[in-house]
């Protein structure tokens, strides 16, 4: 395992090791590129996961105050918890799903295909399909996506086989138990899928992907990768020339560390990256790092969601087995005759008792609420995933009042949803209820946005400087040795789980990276 | 299909096991009976007042009522509130003063206290009433956690708990529905 001197400029820093920067951190080193990876979270290994639903949350959830503002219901129930990300090596692939889908062509371009939304900031992809799909397929290959690379697909759990008898019964064509970066057999040094469920409180077996014991043991063992835990950014730091020099850390110890760099890579999550990026503003940069075109933080996505959750009169069970393993993909087309643009997926999903308390309705009390919890054994649950619209007044910005321990300001989520949004949700609030109420359902019930999951595009790509902040390599229009790797550079977010994505354009990232390195370009 | 035991799995035995750092023993006496300040776990607590401990435990019940529940949850959500109350004086007097508040919505209502008050309707209307102050808020955001956290109280809601120290579902019953039409 390498461990190089915070001196060494050689180096390429990566901040954050989940989805883009793990796997970055160990695609560059197997190209033999030295790699510090600046973790703000601790080690958790997955033996030591919780199959329990608070104490899991303590261990490895982004607890860290946040503030918000908006009229998204997140910011009444959840004042200070906009996303429900996680603080710990492997970022938040330890908590994620599993599911893996490719964006849709003219997801790439939105403004093309869905024209000038008022009230919107829709942007075209700098890139197309065409140009990420081999990547694509090299991600689906290093994740072991089921239904890709002749991995068979999971097998169904209750909650599945619900919703796919209810949705074919309505007449959904497209329905299956997923492509998911989930073992259906064992692949890669890793066991198939126990069906343990507890998806979202870390993978104890090793079955789901994860750069905690994929990507970032690899790149250890290269010895080119060294990953810091307990090592919380705080600020990039540039030379005279406007080039990125280092990024300033606190370490375990609450102690400052300075890591120099000849490169630095942003994957810290759409809420921390254009964070770290405003709090690194400096003489030369007064807006902010990369921010000549004011777009650092705007345009925050969150997917447009929700739940449907049905009650039956006999048990359903539906916390035993994979979480998210069962989608119906019939609605993720572009349709705009249903009254909005873009699409959704449905996908299920479960909590267990504590949190379904904490989510069905936030603030509810009395029986309305408890008949509810009442008939828990008896309800199948699924998730919308669709898109929503990029709005520059969606953000993130430095609250002006509330700091960090450092001293530096927290980071500040406001977000409207778009009336696109509004219809959107409200179609898939009613065609999920159809779903459970053709298999008989004796009651359903929306259930709001959880703290976002899925945090996009905060820092986005685009052709031109003056839309976003990355050009098509996830490198910065203004500063040609600062790259982003994670979700914040989506132009747009595609009716789909976006990690997939990420991954592939953190493989090519490295190609790109490395490719400018050897000639001397950065 | 695999069904859950709903029986309370709460004998006096693991329920002193379980609670022993946050509630008195007399607290293990409570199952079945009724809710007042002369029960001994009232009676037991330091710093708040027994009618108020009493109070909490009611008020917790009638914000998320569940029928096949026993008081002894209840019981068990509110206990903390004496410690904390103990050693932080704002928490004492947001609770003294929020029963208070119930005890006067009541008496001007009902002319009795809040305890007293007969039928939940009743004091359902009551708390409709103070449900946007902190006091309340505060109550019923502990609740969601301090009640529904209590692994005692899962196998109730047909909830199995943690899985992956039993091998998880693989062979026990993650796809075993059987009354699904068949289409």
């Amino acid at each position: 395992m390498a461990n190089f001197d915070q001196n060494d400029d050689s180096v390429v820093v990566i901040v954050g090791s989940g989805a883009g920067g793990g796997t970055l951190g160990n695609e560059l080193a197997q190209k033999g590129i030295k790699v510090v990876i600046l973790e703000a979270g601790a080690r958790v290994e997955n033996q030591d996961f919780i199959n329990d639903e608070w104490a899991s949350f303590v261990q490895l959830a982004w607890k860290d105050t946040r503030t918000t503002s908006g009229t998204w219901r997140v910011h009444q129930d959840f004042p200070n918890l906009p996303a429900w990300i996680v603080k710990a090596v492997g970022g938040s692939t330890v908590h994620w799903a599993g599911a893996s889908l490719r964006f849709q062509e003219h997801e790439f371009k939105t403004r093309t295909t869905y024209g000038a939304l008022p009230g919107a900031n829709l942007l075209d992809w700098p890139i197309t399909l065409a140009e990420l799909e081999p990547y694509y397929t090299k991600a689906e290959d290093k994740m072991g996506v089921t239904r890709t690379n002749n991995i068979p697909g999971l097998p169904g759990n209750n909650n599945f086989k619900v919703l796919e008898a209810g949705a074919k019964k309505i007449g959904y064509k497209e329905v299956h138990t997923g492509r998911m970066a989930i073992n259906s057999e064992p692949r890669d040094g890793r066991g198939s899928c126990q069906q343990i469920g507890f998806c979202f409180q870390g993978c104890k077996s090793g079955a789901k992907w994860s750069t905690l014991y994929t990507e970032i043991p690899k790149g250890e063992a290269t010895g080119k990768l060294e990953v810091r835990p307990n090592a919380m950014a705080v600020k990039i730091e540039h030379d005279a020339s406007g080039k990125v020099t280092g990024v300033v850390y606190m370490d375990g110890s609450g102690a400052l560390q300075r890591q120099k760099a000849r490169v630095v890579a942003v994957a810290g999550n759409s809420l921390e990256s254009p964070r770290l990026l405003l709090n690194s503003a400096s003489a030369m940069f007064p807006d902010g790092l990369a921010n000549s075109s004011g777009q650092v933080g705007r345009n925050y996505m969150r997917h447009m969601t929700g739940s449907v959750y049905g009650v039956f009169e006999r048990p359903v069970h539906m916390y035993r087995g994979t979480t998210m393993a069962g989608i119906v993909r019939d609605e993720a087309k572009m349709d705009p005759s249903r009254g909005f643009v873009g699409g959704y997926e449905l996908e299920t999903l479960s909590l267990g008792l504590p949190f379904m308390a904490a989510f069905l309705d936030p603030g509810a009390w009395g029986r309305s609420f408890t008949s509810a919890l009442d008939d828990y054994a008896n309800m199948a649950g699924m998730w919308i995933v669709g898109e929503d619209m990029a709005r520059e007044t969606n953000r993130v910005t430095l609250d002006p009042v509330v700091k960090d321990k450092n001293g530096m300001p927290v980071a500040s989520v406001h977000f409207d949803d778009h009336p696109n949004d509004v219809a959107m949700r409200q179609h898939a609030y009613q065609q999920g209820a159809a779903i459970y109420d053709a298999v008989g359902a004796v009651r359903t019930f929306p259930t709001p946005p959880y703290p976002s999951t899925h945090n996009l595009g905060t820092n986005r790509m685009s052709e031109k400087p003056r839309d976003g902040v990355l050009n098509k390599y996830g490198q910065t229009h203004d500063v040609k040795n600062l790259f982003v790797s994670d979700g914040s550079q989506f132009t747009s977010g595609a009716a789909c789980n976006p990690t997939l994505t990420i991954v592939s354009l953190a493989i090519r990232q490295a190609d790109t990276i490395s490719g400018m390195m050897s000639r001397g370009e950065i | 299909m695999r069904e859950i035991d709903r029986r309370s799995r709460v004998s006096r035995r693991s329920f002193l096991h379980a609670s022993a750092t946050v509630l008195p023993a007399a607290a293990a006496a409570a199952t079945g009976l009724g809710i007042s300040a002369e029960a001994a776990w009232a009676q037991e607590a330091k710093t708040l007042k027994p009618a108020t401990m009493a109070t909490l435990v009611l008020m917790a019940r009638d914000i998320f009522p569940h029928d096949h529940i026993g008081d002894v949850f209840y019981i068990k959500a509110v206990m903390p509130y004496d410690a904390k109350a103990g050693s932080d004086p704002a928490s004492r007097a947001l609770i003294e003063e929020g029963v208070a508040r119930l005890d006067a919505d009541a008496m001007d209502r009902h002319q009795v206290a809040y305890l007293a008050v007969p039928w939940e309707q009743q004091r359902v209307e009551i708390l409709r009433g103070v449900e946007l102050t902190p006091f309340f808020r505060k109550i019923r955001g502990d609740l969601v956690v301090s009640l529904y956290n209590q692994k005692d109280l899962w196998a109730k809601f047909g909830y199995e708990g943690s899985s992956a120290d039993k091998g998880g579902y693989i062979h026990r019953g993650f796809d075993d529905i059987n009354w699904l039409p068949q289409s």
